[in-house]
């Protein structure tokens, strides 16, 4: 069980989350829909403290993490429990693929190389990778790349998985390949908060719909209410123009 | 102008090559020395501690500031008249101990550069995976600002090489020290001067070679 409560962020006086409340069950897949720059890489990005929250409390399962008083331990400790899947892939320039995998495995977790290695094996095999163990991410396509990035993020067995705008960094071409290997992990109902632009993909698999605006969560509720039965204007407004 | 008394010359190449070994090996001991500290006071650069960050600077400033000869004489011939414990000091370890403070400074300053190079995005995501500073910064940021910097430290190492010879004026008989006795023996000034010059440029030309293989290798690792 994830619990957010408050989650505040500013820029200077632009308050880019305001007073964000929100709860994820374990197993529940949850999109988030809205305008550019409404807040929702922010919120993201505030639930593992790249960036630092101004205040707001983050509960995931035992762990409290308070803005105002988060020590460096706990931000860690935060770290631990949730993965992320970046717009631009952000893979480990100087590691092989495999090595992308096993490092966090290895220097995070302590996990025996051998089974670190198995692990990264394994995953390799799930997202259709095998014969590119030994490649750098720079001889990769972007498809393939954000496929070991959703798969670095799935060997760490992170009670929460963020994405963030997984496919918009990608060509065309490639955007399949890396919405049916997340429909898979959301299959295995991995908890995910996942901001995306793919309504249709956020339709089939998400559990709840959120529609961010202005830096706060102004409606929510199943795909179907969302989009198709929106509450609030902005909502419908937002949606008429994406479609 | 007299003809070069080159069986002289000959002669005196298996002599000077004899001291090879002491030049690079100070030079190696230096480099050593010089990139492990420059990589902490990188580091500490690039984080700014409060406090030793200054102290960082100034060390940084003077060590650039100040001619590496003048910077010698004043660790072997000046600091023992005021720190005694120094005063049994060897030339070699002088030299050593120059050079590395001398260089640290200035690689210091190419390593940092080369780590506020790295990819935000990289230390982002070593973050993300739960890694501590130190750990992203170990294994991801400075294995990539290594490879940005390789070319240059390896330049520096090469200036190390041909700067060894001012450890002579500390009395240490390394090439060039060798080559002084030498042609202050046969007074044969230009011959001796002049062998231990392309000695020095063979020296410098095979690690000139060695830094292109190693580039290219470095650039295969990563961009395949
Ligand atoms: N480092 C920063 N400094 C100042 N302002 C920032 C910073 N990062 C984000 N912002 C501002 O915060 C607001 C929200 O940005 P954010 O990236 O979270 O939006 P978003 O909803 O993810 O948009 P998009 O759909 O375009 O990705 C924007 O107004 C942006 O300009
Ligand atoms: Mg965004």
């Amino acid at each position: 069980m994830i619990s957010i409560r408050g989650l505040t962020k500013r820029y200077g006086t632009n308050t880019v989350l305001d007073g964000i409340d929100l709860d994820i069950a374990a197993g529940e897949r949850v999109a988030i829909i809205g305008p550019s720059g409404t807040g929702k890489s922010t919120l993201l990005r505030c639930l593992n403290y790249l960036d630092r929250p101004d205040s707001g409390v983050i509960r995931i399962g035992d762990l409290t993490v308070d803005a105002t008083t988060a020590t460096s331990a706990q931000i860690l400790a935060l770290r631990r429990r949730t993965a992320f899947v970046f717009q631009n892939y952000a893979l480990f320039a100087n590691k092989t693929a495999r090595d992308n995998i096993t490092e966090a495995l290895i220097t995070v977790q302590r996990k025996p190389r051998a089974e670190a290695e198995a692990r990264a094996d394994a995953i390799l095999g799930e997202i259709g990778l095998s014969d590119k163990t030994a490649s750098y991410p720079a001889a990769l396509s972007g498809g393939q790349q954000q496929r070991i990035g959703i798969g670095r993020a799935m060997a760490l067995d992170a009670a929460l998985m963020l994405l963030d705008e997984p496919t918009s960094a990608l060509d065309p071409e490639w955007v399949g390949e890396v919405l049916d290997l997340m429909r898979r992990v959301a299959e295995r109902r991995q908890t995910m908060l996942i901001v995306t632009h793919e309504m249709q993909f956020a339709r089939e698999i998400a559990d709840r719909v959120i529609f961010m605006d202005g830096g706060r969560i102004v409606e929510q509720g199943t795909p179907a209410q969302i989009f198709d039965a929106p509450q609030d204007m902005r909502t419908a407004n937002f949606l008429r123009r994406v479609r | 102008m007299r003809a070069l008394d080159i069986d002289y010359m000959l002669g005196l190449v298996p002599v000077i090559l004899g001291y090879v070994p002491l030049t690079i090996g100070m030079a190696l001991a230096a480099m050593v020395c010089a990139l492990l500290l420059a990589c902490l006071m990188a580091v500490e650069r690039v984080m700014r501690v409060p406090v030793l960050d200054q102290f960082v600077q100034l060390f940084i400033s003077f060590f650039r500031g100040t001619p590496l000869l003048v910077q010698l004489f004043l660790f072997y011939y000046g600091l023992p008249q005021i720190l005694p414990v120094l005063s049994g000091i060897n030339g070699v370890t002088a030299a050593i101990i120059g050079l590395t403070l001398h260089f640290s400074a200035y690689m210091a300053e190419s390593i940092r550069a080369a780590i506020l190079g790295v990819d935000r995005s990289q230390w982002e995501a070593a973050q993300a995976v739960g890694m501590t500073q130190a750990q992203s910064m170990r294994r991801i940021i400075l294995p990539q600002a290594a490879r940005v910097a390789a070319p240059t430290l390896v330049n520096y190492f090469i200036d190390m090489i041909k700067s060894t010879s001012l450890a002579f004026t500390l009395g240490v008989t390394e090439m060039m020290g060798a080559t002084q006795k030498e042609a202050a023996g046969s007074f044969l000034y230009f011959e001796a001067f002049l062998v231990v010059a392309v000695l020095y440029w063979a020296i410098v030309e095979t690690l000139s070679f060695l830094q292109k293989q190693l580039e290219r290798h470095l650039n295969k690792a990563i961009a395949r």
